[in-house]
């Protein structure tokens, strides 16, 4: 139990984090892609019989960077798209020729968080606490590039550069949530309590912080629901981030005064 | 020939049933996913391939037939992003996120307890990654009117929906109700995810409804025959599936067929960059590319 506790906090540290940087860009469908690469390397990692999280990084990384480099040529939804599902349809592939096929499967797709181990525990710690430095790090830059690429190109930040280090942290990142939410949820945690954030602060900072808090409290309150009504966690973390960002889009249309018009939009 | 078609193929009724309703789903989807493409309404249209998900897990859970469940989810799903004005641009990337996050969050609860309370195993694959061989030939006649009805609306609406989806002030000008016509194609849409759940799965639907489309689009100008070229991609694509999925039985020692959503997509990817080759190949150098319709773009 104690091990659920900790890499849920780090996996919702992350998401929050990160899902700060899909919001603004406006990258949800990546963010929503990225996992399914990871899904098919955890597969294909149980059916060669390699530790999961070598799989999971290897094709989460290929999938962010295949995504990054498409979309200058391609249109990006179309490719997007299409990667995404050769994905799944891979990740299938090799759960078919597995021996251990619904269970794997479900696990993989819906999650599994009481199910990590303490010899788990220390690489993602480790590889958490490295995505949240770089971000850190460089959260000024990455912050300019998002809202205004065009004119952070002109101020001399390298817009490209920045690009592929979020789309490396981002597939770090989903590396890491994926066993412990699944495949499926990955994303729901990287775009409802971000998303619920921005519209309760558009000040960055404060949005960003309060983006890793709700973030938090979804991943703590879906672990203690789903040990106590013994349900899976996925149901929890998926519905909790579509209610904060109603509820973000209730408070915001009550402190607007425009009416329930604004609920709409 | 042998080689192709496994003994026993022409024989089997349910490969028979899946091969008719692989055509007649894969010639839906792609004829709907044309216009899905040109209205940059991908993400949308995947989004309600997953809220079609959670109608196909409670359908189960309910004990009444996928299919309902499939269409079901797929026309809701369509009811509440049009309400939540996920079709307009601002902040419809954010809204549909939310809204395909909840409905996975609803799908993982009616898996979990439909394979808890019953002993029957298979329905995370059935629904996910669906199971075209184990549909039933009464099924057929359902699948068939409703494809009718699904090409007799795009064909009845296709002038209008065409206009307002290239140019929206053009067509509110010449009085065709945009918002009308939109929610028409967005129901219809709905329908034919779910049709095409049951072939490849809800979630692999997406791949039916935007790969053909998109690679006929890449080689053709014209709208009709991107219809013909994508139906015709389409098609193949399901129908070879089908096969190959039946012959992968005999490739392995262990006797486990690869799943037919597999090879459907497969062969959707291939022909995705055969087309986006054959693009590049006929563009001179020197020559500007072909225009591509604007992507709206997200605030």
């Amino acid at each position: 139990m104690t091990n659920a506790w900790i890499s849920g906090s780090v996996v919702a540290t992350l998401s929050g984090a990160l899902g700060f940087f899909v919001v603004l860009r406006g990258a949800s469908f990546a963010a929503h892609a990225i996992p399914n690469g990871a899904f098919a390397g955890a597969a294909g990692a149980n059916l060669v019989g390699v530790n999961p999280l070598f799989g999971l990084v290897t094709f989460a990384l290929a999938a962010a960077l295949g995504i990054g480099a498409s979309s200058r040529h391609v249109r990006n939804d179309v490719a997007t798209a299409l990667s995404l599902v050769l994905m799944l349809a891979l990740g299938a592939a090799f759960l078919t020729l597995s021996t251990q096929y619904e269970a794997g499967m479900t696990s993989l797709l819906f999650g599994e968080i009481l199910g990590v181990s303490t010899s788990e525990i220390v690489p993602v710690v480790i590889l958490g606490v490295l995505c949240l430095a770089t971000v850190a790090m460089l959260f000024r830059p990455m912050l300019f590039s998002s809202v205004a690429p065009a004119m952070a190109e002109v101020r001399g930040v390298r817009v490209a550069v920045i690009e592929t280090v979020f789309m490396v942290a981002l597939a770090l990142s989903t590396a890491l949530t994926v066993p412990v939410v699944g495949a499926l949820l990955t994303f729901a945690l990287m775009v409802g309590p971000p998303a619920a954030a921005r519209l309760v602060s558009t000040r960055p900072g404060r949005s960003f912080a309060l983006s890793i808090a709700l973030a938090l409290v979804t991943v703590w309150v879906s672990i203690a629901c789903s040990y106590t009504f013994n349900l899976p966690i996925g149901f929890f973390v998926g519905t909790g981030g579509a209610v904060l960002f109603l509820a973000a889009r209730v408070w915001n249309a009550r402190r607007t005064r425009r009416g329930v018009r604004n609920l709409l939009v | 020939m042998h080689w192709i078609f496994e003994p026993g193929l022409w024989a089997n009724s349910s490969v028979r049933t899946a091969l008719a309703v692989g055509a007649i789903v894969a010639l839906v989807s792609s004829v709907v996913g044309v216009f899905t493409v040109l209205r940059g309404q991908t993400f949308a249209g995947h989004a309600l391939t997953d809220v079609a998900t959670a109608g196909g897990a409670g359908a189960v859970l309910a004990g009444v037939a996928p299919l309902l469940g499939f269409l079901g989810g797929g026309v809701l799903g369509a009811g509440v992003m049009e309400g939540v004005g996920v079709e307009r641009v601002r902040g419809r990337d954010v809204a549909t996120g939310v809204v395909l996050g909840a409905a996975f969050g609803l799908s993982a609860l009616f898996l979990y307890l439909s394979t808890s309370t019953s002993a029957t195993t298979g329905t995370t694959q059935l629904i996910l990654f669906g199971s075209i061989f184990t549909v039933s030939p009464s099924t057929l006649p359902v699948v068939a009117v409703l494809s009718g009805a699904v090409l007799l609306i795009v064909a009845s609406i296709a002038r209008p929906l065409l206009l307002s989806s290239l140019s929206a002030e053009l067509a509110a000008a010449r009085a065709i109700r945009v918002r009308a016509v939109g929610f028409a194609f967005v129901a219809v849409l709905a329908v034919s995810v779910g049709l095409s759940s049951i072939i490849i799965g809800s979630i692999l639907s997406t791949a039916l409804l935007i790969g053909p489309p998109a690679s006929a689009l890449k080689i053709v100008n014209r709208l009709g025959g991107a219809f013909v070229l994508a139906a015709a991609a389409g098609v193949a694509a399901a129908l070879s599936g089908v096969v190959l999925a039946y012959d992968s039985f005999y490739w392995f020692a262990s006797h486990r067929g690869l799943p037919v959503s597999f090879f459907v997509v497969v062969i959707v990817v291939l022909e995705f960059v055969a087309a986006s080759v054959a693009q590049r190949l006929r563009q001179r150098p020197g020559e500007p590319g072909r225009v591509e319709p604007p992507r709206p773009t997200v605030s």
